[in-house]
């Protein structure tokens, strides 16, 4: 099975506005760079954007809400984005605001056929408007749905034809739980290896879960809040 | 007065036990790692998946691959771990993490929290908040006992969205110790050189105050 295409541009098509979309990263880390400015270069827009943060500014989803091309986003933390939090707070953007472990699960969910389950997160507060609440253990558990998407888009660290991925540090983050996710998913990586390459004892995404894979272009890896300390 | 943030982060560290998995919020919390007693093994797990997290690194060593929860760039120690969002909340609602740490806008005597969401005003989100108060079995909270123009933030009833009811047990603030328990404020120890006198005036829900309340012991 050769999954690889040749570039984004090819690894994108199909794409449509009104389309759902997960990315996946944590802040700017673990974001397929390549693939979000090519959703610039598209011009899509109506689109539903499920991913743990919103970027900033000026990169990463940044780059999608200043063009207004998201309708909707689905995250759990967008406290480093001023267009986010303007657009938002002005009622231009839907905003659905859910738990970090209930968006990983619900993701997981999707990808591993369960439609719902129920966590005690977000119990006695807003989140839980409106959703079944039960009692297991003596403890008040709500429901939450498994989150579909039409295209998820993930980043490794490698992968290969047969699109298996390796992710590195905290960069895996949602990518994995989001390749399970997607309708179609395509994988956005730093180096594409040969097959045979990567050890089968050490893949954190099986092959199964990508469609298309492709080695961007150019990775900036930006840094938001770069800590150091000083040499003695 | 009372204590500075490194002050309520050393005190905070005093709470540690040999052997456990901890989470730290942002903030003041972050702190906490820095002033485990000598000799302690503990872990630091942060939620966007590192477990065994390190000090900052030297600079011109930064990773953009490697960063904790509040983003900043991390290190690794011999024997951490990576693992996805869904692991690492496992973790944490599964109860394998024994201390949760974090700060708050509000808290209220019955041991709600609130720390997401001011509404019209700021919106930055729960992150992993909800999930880590929801499911620990230990929560300390990290905070200031008034806020900037003075008002208290220990209080009968949250004001602010939630982000888990009776969940909080203990508080740090640069005032005192308070233990909640029965649906009340407990004070347990007072920052150095701080009356027990200011902290009832500054505090608004119902505080109880036992005859003899000890100064903390600082290193």
């Amino acid at each position: 099975m050769n999954k690889t295409v040749k570039n984004v541009a090819q690894a994108l098509e199909g794409i449509e506005s009104g389309m759902t979309i997960m990315l996946g990263g944590f802040g700017l880390c673990g974001i397929p760079e390549n693939a979000i400015k090519q959703l610039v270069k598209m011009g899509v827009n109506n689109l539903t954007c499920i991913s743990n943060n919103a970027g900033v500014d000026d990169y990463g989803l940044g780059l999608l809400l200043q063009g207004r091309q998201i309708k909707k986003m689905i995250s759990s933390y967008v406290g480093e984005n001023d267009t986010f939090e303007r657009q938002m707070l002005s009622g231009e953007l839907e905003v659905d605001l859910i738990p970090q472990g209930s968006l990983a699960e619900r993701c997981r969910a999707a990808g591993a056929g369960i439609p719902a389950f129920f966590t005690p997160a977000g119990y006695g507060t807003e989140v839980a408007e409106g959703k079944e609440i039960r009692v297991f253990n003596g403890k008040p558990h709500l429901l939450e749905t498994a989150l579909y998407a039409d295209f998820a888009i993930v980043k490794a660290w490698k992968g290969d034809a047969a699109g298996n991925l390796v992710f590195k540090g905290t960069a895996m983050n949602f990518n994995p739980m989001m390749a399970m996710a997607g309708k179609i998913t395509i994988a956005e990586v730093e180096e594409i290896v040969p097959l045979g390459t990567l050890d089968p004892n050490h893949i954190h995404t099986p092959g199964i879960f990508v469609q298309r894979i492709f080695q961007g272009e150019v990775f900036e890896k930006r840094i938001e809040q770069r800590t150091v300390r000083k040499r003695n | 007065m009372g204590l500075d943030k490194i002050g309520i982060a050393k005190r905070i560290a005093q709470e540690l036990q040999d052997g456990w998995y901890v989470n730290l919020g942002i903030g003041i919390p972050t702190l906490v790692a820095n002033y485990v007693p000598a000799g302690m093994s503990v872990e630091f797990q942060s939620e966007n998946g590192v477990l065994g997290m390190g000090p900052f690194p030297f600079e011109g060593e930064e990773d953009a691959d490697l960063i904790n929860a509040g983003k900043q760039t991390i290190t690794a120690k011999a024997g951490a771990s990576f693992f996805d969002s869904a692991t690492s909340f496992a973790m944490i609602r599964g109860q394998h993490v024994q201390l949760t740490v974090l700060g708050a806008m509000e808290v209220s005597q019955n041991g709600d929290i609130a720390n997401w969401k001011i509404p019209g005003r700021m919106v930055k989100g729960m992150g992993g908040a909800m999930d880590l108060v929801a499911s620990a079995e230990n929560i300390i909270v990290a905070m200031m006992h008034s806020n900037k123009i003075g008002e208290s933030k220990l209080l009968k009833t949250c004001t602010l969205p939630l982000t888990g009811v009776g969940c909080v047990k203990k508080i740090v603030t640069e005032l005192a110790v308070l233990e909640i328990k029965n649906g009340a404020f407990h004070l347990v120890e007072r920052a150095p050189g701080v009356s027990v006198e200011e902290i009832i005036q500054k505090t608004e829900g119902t505080l109880i105050v036992p005859d003899i309340v000890p100064e903390m012991v600082l290193a």
